[in-house]
């Protein structure tokens, strides 16, 4: 088999030749500027890859419905890729950077916010601006939610469009415990963990759920909780998280598997709450009881708390990246995600419970009247337990945090 | 319509060592050469030359001729030899008759390729056994549908390498006299590759014994 | 002309993308990828790697669990084999070995934990009689520090493997002539067998007991279903910050993937220098002349041990099925209270993925096959054998752990234009699905008897008819066979279908670890029921039919 070495020459060869080939073509940020009618024609017909993290079926079924509207409104074709992480569609939009693909990629659409934005656009990898090209971002309640236009910290500048806002709460299983038992604040969950071993833990902080957590516990325990709003620096991250290690250490041995290991994701925080293996958990959500209820994943009487001086919120957006194929699809897509009707659906807590950016008295009639709930569901909490969300800290922050909570998690 | 096999000038070595020496014979029509020897004197590689299978290990001269054909560089396809082996190798995967069928010429079509068939094998005392799975054949029966299997390829010689080997005494005997029966009926010249003197007497021809 | 280019192409195939894809993570671990604007050779990438916190921990970690679950694989395969030799127990495993082979890793993987969890169905069907357990007792029985339950995990399944591989070594060695001989000079069986068979047929069973060893020490989706996550073994270091959302991660990652090959390369090393020294000891342990009556008892218990291994998987598996039927089923109930086919009907809504999974599955099989067959063929009638190093080429996907080359190969991929496409995962399944079928069907074609093919040349027929209407037949059995390997294998294969599918194309794999990592048990359950379900159902036909067509014809009787 003498051609086995040319094989595994010629192989090489075009190994090599691809390596030559990995130049950065740095894209140019480009403002939208077509008329939205436009827009619509080169749409249709197009089929959009929205990467979009697919591991709960609640938000897969609502991505799916989405699908079918805009297939029967605008004949676009929504393709969902889904993602374990969100990271992995930046990941592939990098992977086709580096191959030189500037145009034809095969991301179109990513539902995005926090580090992963940060990233792609500090990559220029991101299409637009582009929102002030979608007719229904106008209705976007922009000044009363700034977290719809500025993305922990930093003003999104049109490069992302707000889709749904979330807000952290607290989800226990009423059978169990009893709301006046359970921890309201974040000193209080240290004595609470002690009285109960084991009954509490978070997901690992590689997940935004994990850090999230570890964020609202900074909040409270922050000297100066302005500070956060500007980036971490090296003095400022010591000064703001020693009271926070301080109380992590202190309440770390007494959560589940005596915090040696940790869940990966929400959904499997809520299957160790469901099981009865832990009494609370974090949650971005504040309809997850309610959904957790509807797929038989958390028991009938599960329900939710938030803490008293509030909870951190912010706002899921959708992105373009600088090479997709279906720039305008997508586009379409992102506005359709602000149609009233499809706003309303999503914050009905039967569907995915997120809390809607539009302003509601942007709305006529008709559309107002999709937003009123006709009965309280027990499950759901009441936007006056919820108050105004806190904003998000600068995402460095966030970075830093998980960074050193491995540190100081691993063995 | 027959011709002679004559093998011309054949030797055969692998490396230094001289399996064939030099051998030149010719068998004329309906007459069998009986190849003797003990296991490992080179007959079986003497019949694989002159199929055409031999092992590009070996180095052999000399050539094949049926009549003045000369069969040395044609592939084992285009030789149109037949050939027995010791086991009967029917294709399992084939009735009997589509076992016959596979040598039988494409040129006869639908009706007569069935009644040749069916006639062979009512010749062969087979009739009615078309139908059947070889593996339900009694040994003999498979001996006897493997050589009219041959014989339908339409054959210009015949190879036997120690084709009755594996048959016990009585049907030993039986095949041996049908085979040659055959071959003679024919005018089929026949290279006969055997350790058995028993095979070599009955079919009568000349031998030549190989071998340290 | 088109048969002499099938090595060529089966090659080629195999081993520029691994080539290319070794290439594209050499290059960053050494800091250089132009498209971020690093073209300077630098080690900042190791030094990044080794600050890690916990690297040194993942390093062992994945050492420990790879030497050991496949030292334990081994081992317990070994003792079955001694023990069963030649019985009527062993002939009837070797028939039941491959449905448990055609069940993906995940699939047991998820099984397991499903098993075994706190909340799992064993503590469940104890609690709270026995246990006192009125919820899950706080013990880390998955994804326990030391990796115990990711090594059960890959245990259950590498053992029936080196099993069925041990089997079919030893049926080219007449093993009953052997033992009896020995047990007539007063040997104990087992003791005999490893004595006697298993220093014939160790040769056989190398390559197979590397692939073990570098599959146990680099894979990526039992060890994210099973294996501690603070830290993770390295597979899982190097697989997270490939998709991690710091782009400055890709080296480190690199470095990883590159440390990961070093791992797998050392772990091989140290087995050999195990087999010399084993070899050593054995011979002298031989020449002492002992009978073996007291460790006969030994190696028997360990081959009960894989019996049970055995009898653990098939419990995982069960539990699959009650969870892809549960409603409800609440903690600390032994069974489900309600039952439902609502996960079962809405992973068959999935059917794109099902579709995809078997499109993939099917295609990279049958091209497999095709260039299996075309290879043996050519080296049939061209009389050309490849060598044994040409066999350890096909094998090199086999023992380079798949992070190693999966990036650099998804980069190649976007560059030519075929990522995302079916035919990017068809080829990326067919680098790892190639080797696995041309291995199952080499013994049998090379042991077709060659004078069917002189019988039918002799009766005119042409080379391409005698493969067609003789060869393809004949062999029929061990053809599809070989297709249901391929297609079982293709079905469990998880990051070459990430990478190459860039996340377009899912397959009920991906989906199953994707969902494994929290999702609705229900749902997690149908999926990976499903996975188990559809190589068993190939594996089945591939047995049944060729018996079905022998039916058909038997009835012209």
């Amino acid at each position: 088999m003498k051609a086995m070495g040319a094989v595994l020459r010629d192989g090489m060869r075009l190994a090599a030749a691809a390596a030559l080939w990995l130049v950065a073509i740095g894209p140019v940020e480009a403002a939208e500027q077509r008329p939205w009618a436009e827009i619509l024609v080169k749409a249709r017909g197009q089929t959009v890859y929205w990467n979009a993290w697919g591991g709960d079926t609640r938000n897969n079924a609502y991505i799916a419905w989405v699908g079918e509207e805009v297939r029967r409104r605008y004949g676009v074709t929504l393709n969902h890729v889904k993602l374990n992480d969100t990271a992995e569609a930046v990941t592939r939009v990098v992977a086709e950077k580096a191959a030189g693909r500037g145009e034809g990629g095969s991301v179109d659409l990513i539902w995005i916010n926090g580090a992963n934005l940060t990233a792609m656009r500090t990559q220029s990898l991101l299409h637009g601006p582009f929102t002030q090209a979608l007719p229904n971002f106008a209705l976007v309640d922009t000044a009363g939610k700034p977290s719809t236009v500025v993305d922990f910290t930093r003003p999104v500048e049109g490069l992302a469009s707000p889709w749904l806002m979330a807000q952290i709460v607290y989800v226990y299983d009423s059978a169990r415990s009893k709301p006046a038992d359970l921890p309201r604040s974040v000193p209080a969950m240290l004595d609470w963990a002690k009285r109960n071993p084991g009954r509490l833990t978070h997901p690992t902080a590689s997940n935004f759920l994990g850090a999230t957590f570890l964020k609202q516990a900074l909040y409270e325990l922050a000297p100066d909780p302005a500070l956060l709003q500007q980036p971490a620096s090296d003095a400022a991250f010591e000064a703001a998280t020693r009271p926070l290690w301080t109380w992590y250490d202190a309440i770390r041995p007494h959560l589940w598997r005596q915090g040696r290991e940790f869940p990966e994701s929400g959904p499997a925080l809520n299957q160790l709450l469901s099981d009865g293996e832990i009494d609370l958990a974090v949650s971005f959500n504040p309809a997850e009881a309610v959904l957790g209820i509807g797929s038989g994943q958390l028991p009938a009487s599960a329900r939710v708390i938030s803490l008293e001086k509030g909870t951190i919120g912010n706002t899921s957006f959708v992105a373009i990246p600088y090479n997709a194929a279906h720039k305008e699809g997508a586009m379409v897509v992102a506005n359709f995600l602000l149609e009233p009707e499809a706003q309303a659906r999503a914050q009905d807590p039967e569907v995915i419970g997120l809390l809607s950016v539009l302003d509601t008295g942007k709305l006529d009639t008709a559309a107002k009247r999709l937003f009123e709930t006709p009965t309280r569901n027990p499950a759901m909490p009441a936007p006056e337990e919820l108050g105004q969300p806190l904003p998000e800290p600068h995402p460095t922050w966030m970075t830093r945090i998980t960074a050193e909570w491995q540190k100081r998690t691993a063995r | 319509m027959t011709g002679t096999l004559h093998l011309q000038g054949v030797s055969i070595r692998l490396g230094e060592r001289v399996i064939v020496p030099h051998l030149d014979r010719v068998i004329p029509p309906g007459e069998v050469l009986s190849v003797m020897g003990p296991s490992g004197s080179g007959k079986s590689t003497l019949l694989a030359f002159v199929a055409g299978f031999l092992d590009p290990a070996f180095r052999a001269e000399g050539a094949v001729l049926v009549g003045d054909e000369d069969l040395t560089g044609r592939p084992p396809e285009r030789r149109r030899l037949g050939l027995l082996f010791q086991d009967d190798l029917l294709f399992p995967h084939l009735s009997v008759a589509g076992n016959l069928a596979f040598g039988l010429r494409p040129e006869v079509k639908g009706a007569a390729r069935r009644e040749t068939i069916e006639l062979a094998l009512a010749e062969a005392g087979l009739a009615g056994f078309g139908s059947r799975d070889p593996a339900t054949l009694s040994g003999g029966q498979k001996a006897r549908v493997a050589l009219l299997r041959t014989l339908l390829a339409e054959p210009r010689a015949l190879l036997l390498d120690e084709p009755f080997g594996k048959l016990d005494r009585d049907l030993r005997q039986e095949i041996r006299r049908f085979v040659f029966d055959h071959a003679a009926a024919r005018r089929l010249p026949t290279l006969l590759v055997t350790h058995d003197p028993e095979d070599a007497a009955d079919a009568g021809g000349a031998v030549i014994t190989l071998g340290p | 002309m088109l048969l002499r280019l099938a090595p060529v192409l089966t090659l080629a195939l195999i081993l520029a993308p691994v080539g290319a894809g070794l290439l594209g993570t050499l290059l960053p671990a050494f800091g250089i990828l132009p498209a971020l604007g690093r073209s300077e050779p630098s080690l900042d990438p190791w030094r990044a790697l080794i600050a890690t916190p916990g690297l040194s921990t993942s390093l062992w970690l994945t050492i420990g669990t790879g030497l050991g679950a496949t030292a334990i694989s081994f081992m317990l395969a070994v003792a079955f084999c001694a023990s069963a030799a030649d019985s009527r127990a062993m002939r009837r495993m070797e028939r039941a070995l491959p449905a448990l082979l055609a069940t993906p890793h995940v699939a047991v993987a998820i099984g397991l934990g499903f098993l075994i969890a706190p909340s799992g169905f064993v503590v469940r069907l104890l609690s709270p009689e026995l246990t006192g357990w009125e919820r899950p007792p706080d013990i880390a029985t998955v994804k326990d520090p030391y990796g115990l339950s990711f090594m059960a995990g890959l245990v259950l399944k590498e053992t029936p493997y080196l099993i069925l591989m041990i089997a079919s070594a030893g049926s080219q060695v007449p093993v009953r002539a052997l033992l009896a001989a020995s047990r007539a000079m007063g040997h104990a069986a087992p003791v005999a067998w490893l004595k006697v068979v298993l220093p014939q047929i160790y040769g056989q069973i190398r390559l197979p007991v590397y692939a073990v060893l570098a599959f146990s020490l680099s894979v990526v989706e039992v060890a994210l279903i099973l294996a501690p996550g603070t830290p993770p073994p390295l597979s899982v270091l190097a697989a997270r910050w490939f998709a991690g959302y710091e782009l400055d991660l890709y080296f480190p990652a690199a470095a990883a993937a590159l440390l990961q090959v070093g791992v797998v390369l050392a772990g091989i090393g140290l087995w050999r220098g195990l087999e010399v020294g084993a070899a050593h000891l054995g011979s002298r342990i031989i020449e002492r002349g002992g009978r073996g009556w007291r460790s006969a008892g030994i190696v028997q218990g360990a081959g009960l041990l894989a019996v049970l291994a055995g009898a653990l998987a098939a419990a995982a598996l069960l539990t699959l099925v009650l969870w892809a039927f549960t409603q409800e089923w609440r903690f600390p109930d032994a069974f489900p209270s309600a039952w439902s086919l609502a996960a079962t009907g809405r992973l068959a809504s999935a059917a794109d993925t099902t579709g995809a999974t078997v499109a993939i599955a099917a295609l990279s099989a049958l091209i497999a096959v095709a260039l299996a067959l075309g290879c043996l063929e050519n080296e049939q009638r061209h009389g050309v054998r490849p060598g044994s190093r040409a066999l350890w080429l096909l094998a090199v996907p086999l023992l380079l752990p798949q992070i190693a080359f999966v990036f650099g190969t998804q980069v190649v991929l976007v560059r030519i234009g075929l990522d995302g496409t079916l035919a990017a995962v068809v080829w990326a399944h067919l680098v790892f699905v190639l080797p696995y079928v041309f291995l199952s069907l080499a013994d049998p074609y090379r042991a077709l008897d060659p004078r069917f093919a002189r019988i039918a040349a002799g009766l005119g027929a042409a080379p391409m008819r005698i493969f067609l209407a003789v060869k393809v037949p004949l062999l029929l059995k061990p053809i599809l066979v070989a297709f249901a390997v391929g297609f079982a294998v293709s079905i469990s294969l998880y990051l070459p279908t990430l990478f190459a599918g860039a996340g377009r194309i899912s397959t009920l794999t991906t989906e199953a670890v994707t969902l494994a990592s929290g999702a609705d048990r229900r749902l997690v359950g149908a999926t990976a029921l499903a996975q188990t379900v559809l190589p068993l159902a190939v594996y089945a036909l591939a047995l049944l039919l060729p018996s079905w067509f022998r039916r058909m014809r038997g009835g012209m009787r």
